[in-house]
């Protein structure tokens, strides 16, 4: 093996990693902001993605949807599904314990692959688009990855600047510190809480866009997803965003550095062995704090 | 201004008050005073409606507020200074008072009020960027009064502002709430430190186990021997 920083196959390694690692972020958002806000984790997340895939997928290759048109409706699609799952299903047993939550979007979670699977089988699907690829020195970029990786920061930037400006949401951040209090200013929580839930499923909905250039949709993606996000967010510090951030390009690297040493399966293996270590050094997250 | 009859409330099955009736004029500052566990907090929050009202009457100039949600009220110009205070710790002192003048017809006089409290408050300006859970007891009461203030209410609800701060704080914040009685401000005012709190009000009500027990002016009940023998300890 070359010394590896003059291998160029090496810093396409990195670079994959990073690009990947954006991806990550973006998918841990929406997550995030839901337990940071309501208290609650969304266990059937990917598979809001995964309906997401199907929605781009369907309007596009059987409707002949223009593609930018048929994202903006996929994301629309899931912001929809995230407050439903939010009205009908989170907002009546909110105040039990905890574990009904999961229990519940457990439930959800296989309630949705069923339902996809039914409805549009098994089949791997594939959206059949490509941008080909950016040429780097001796370095080769999926143009598709590059695009993700940007959208994927700028859905960061986009989301830290609408909680930090917006009277919505500063809101949204007031109330995950005190929600008892949010009536003395005229806000109605609940109306928080679904439009927080639409934002969350709006972020699950921007990640299906990304996501559904880059891989095959079945019913089964969210499993590929969903738990790495998981990991993500908890490595991160549950509910804190910038946590997520970071957590997701180290994941993120981790996996791509594991795919040039070796496989790209030892890459999830070191992944998760490594944040199987670190809930034990830090089992509240890189920026959670305790408790 | 503000008109409460019979108003009876509590928690669940608890009965916190009994047949309050009680009125605040325009103009006016009024004290509720009462031991520990009286109501006084409950008689607040009932009037913002953050609980529910079990019977009796609540009416805002003439307009009744008994169907109005807790969401709704600081839209009939009424501002709740909540006990303890409950500034959003993680919000910076400008955060916080922007969640204060969050209501619709509040954001337009965003600037202008803000000017106004920090004119008011100077050291909130100096802190404007500071999270609010840092600071002292007192600048957080400044911070949750002026708070209070963006919404551009007629009426203000003070609960126990002066609760859990030091002596010469203490002093600091009467003072304020003078200011804010100069200002025009009618006040509503929940107190268990009473000798101060009767001399910064026009009238005040005793209340007791939920139950007015007697009302009048600050210098009647200040002279009154069951209130200083009770309550202010001579
Ligand atoms: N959330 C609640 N659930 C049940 N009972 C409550 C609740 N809050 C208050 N109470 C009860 O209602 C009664 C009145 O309480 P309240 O807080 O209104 O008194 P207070 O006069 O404000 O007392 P303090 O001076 O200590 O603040 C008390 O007996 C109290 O235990
Ligand atoms: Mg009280």
């Amino acid at each position: 093996m070359d010394f590896p920083l003059t291998d160029p196959f090496f810093w396409e390694t990195v670079i994959q990693g990073l690009l990947f690692g954006g991806v990550l972020a973006l998918l841990s958002l929406g997550l995030n902001i839901i337990f940071g806000v309501i208290d609650v984790v969304w266990i059937c997340y990917a598979e809001l993605i995964m309906l997401g895939m199907y929605t781009i997928y369907f309007l596009y290759s059987d409707y002949g949807v223009p593609l930018p048109l048929a994202m903006l409706a996929g994301i629309l699609v899931v912001a929809l599904l995230g407050a439903a799952l939010h009205y009908f299903i989170i907002r009546p047993i909110l105040h039990t314990e905890p574990i009904n939550q999961l229990l519940v979007t457990g439930g959800v979670l296989f309630f949705l692959q069923g339902f996809a699977t039914l409805a549009f089988s098994v089949e791997f699907r594939n959206l059949g688009v490509s941008f080909g690829s950016i040429e780097a020195g001796d370095m080769y970029i999926p143009t598709t990855r590059l695009l993700a990786f940007i959208v994927s920061l700028v859905a960061v930037v986009g989301l830290w600047l609408f909680l930090k400006r917006t009277y919505l949401g500063t809101a949204i951040r007031a109330i995950s510190q005190d929600r008892d209090v949010m009536p003395l200013m005229g806000v109605s929580p609940g109306k928080i809480y679904l439009v927080t839930s639409a934002l969350g499923g709006g972020l699950a909905g921007l990640g299906a866009c990304l996501l559904v250039l880059l891989y095959d949709i079945h019913p089964a993606i969210g499993l590929t997803f969903g738990p790495i996000t998981f990991m993500v967010c908890v490595m991160g510090g549950l509910g804190n965003m910038i946590g997520g951030f970071i957590a997701a390009f180290i994941f993120a690297e981790f996996i791509a550095l594991g795919g040039f040493y070796a496989e790209i399966e030892w890459g999830y293996v070191i992944a998760f062995a490594f944040f199987i270590v670190m809930m034990f050094i830090r089992p509240q997250g890189i920026l959670g704090s305790k408790s | 201004m503000l008109e409460l009859k019979n108003v009876s409330a509590g928690y669940g099955t608890f009965q916190a008050l009994f047949d309050v009736s009680l009125e605040v004029r325009a103009g006016e500052a009024v004290a509720v005073i009462g031991p520990n566990g009286a109501g006084k907090t409950s008689l607040l929050r009932v009037i913002s409606k953050v609980i529910d009202l079990n019977g009796g009457e609540i009416a805002m100039e003439g307009v009744s507020l008994n169907d109005v949600p807790a969401h709704k009220i600081i839209e009939m110009g009424i501002a709740h200074v909540p006990e303890h205070r409950r500034l959003f710790p993680r919000l910076t002192v400008e955060e916080n008072l922007k969640m204060g003048g969050f209501i619709a017809s509040a954001r337009s006089h965003f600037d202008e009020r803000l000017a106004y409290v920090y004119e008011l408050f100077p050291r909130m300006k100096e802190r404007r960027h500071q999270l609010a859970g840092t600071m002292s007891g007192g600048e957080q009461q400044m911070c949750a009064i002026g708070r209070g203030l963006m919404s551009g209410p007629k009426l203000l609800l003070l609960d126990e502002p002066s609760a859990g701060l030091a002596p010469v704080i203490v002093q600091q914040v009467f003072d304020l709430v003078r200011r804010i009685r100069e200002e025009g401000y009618t006040v509503l005012i929940v107190e268990q430190n009473i000798q101060q709190v009767l001399k910064v009000v026009d009238r005040a009500y005793l209340l007791e186990v939920g139950q007015i027990k007697m009302s009048g002016s600050s210098r009647e009940l200040l002279e009154n021997d069951d209130v200083r023998r009770a309550y202010i300890g001579l």
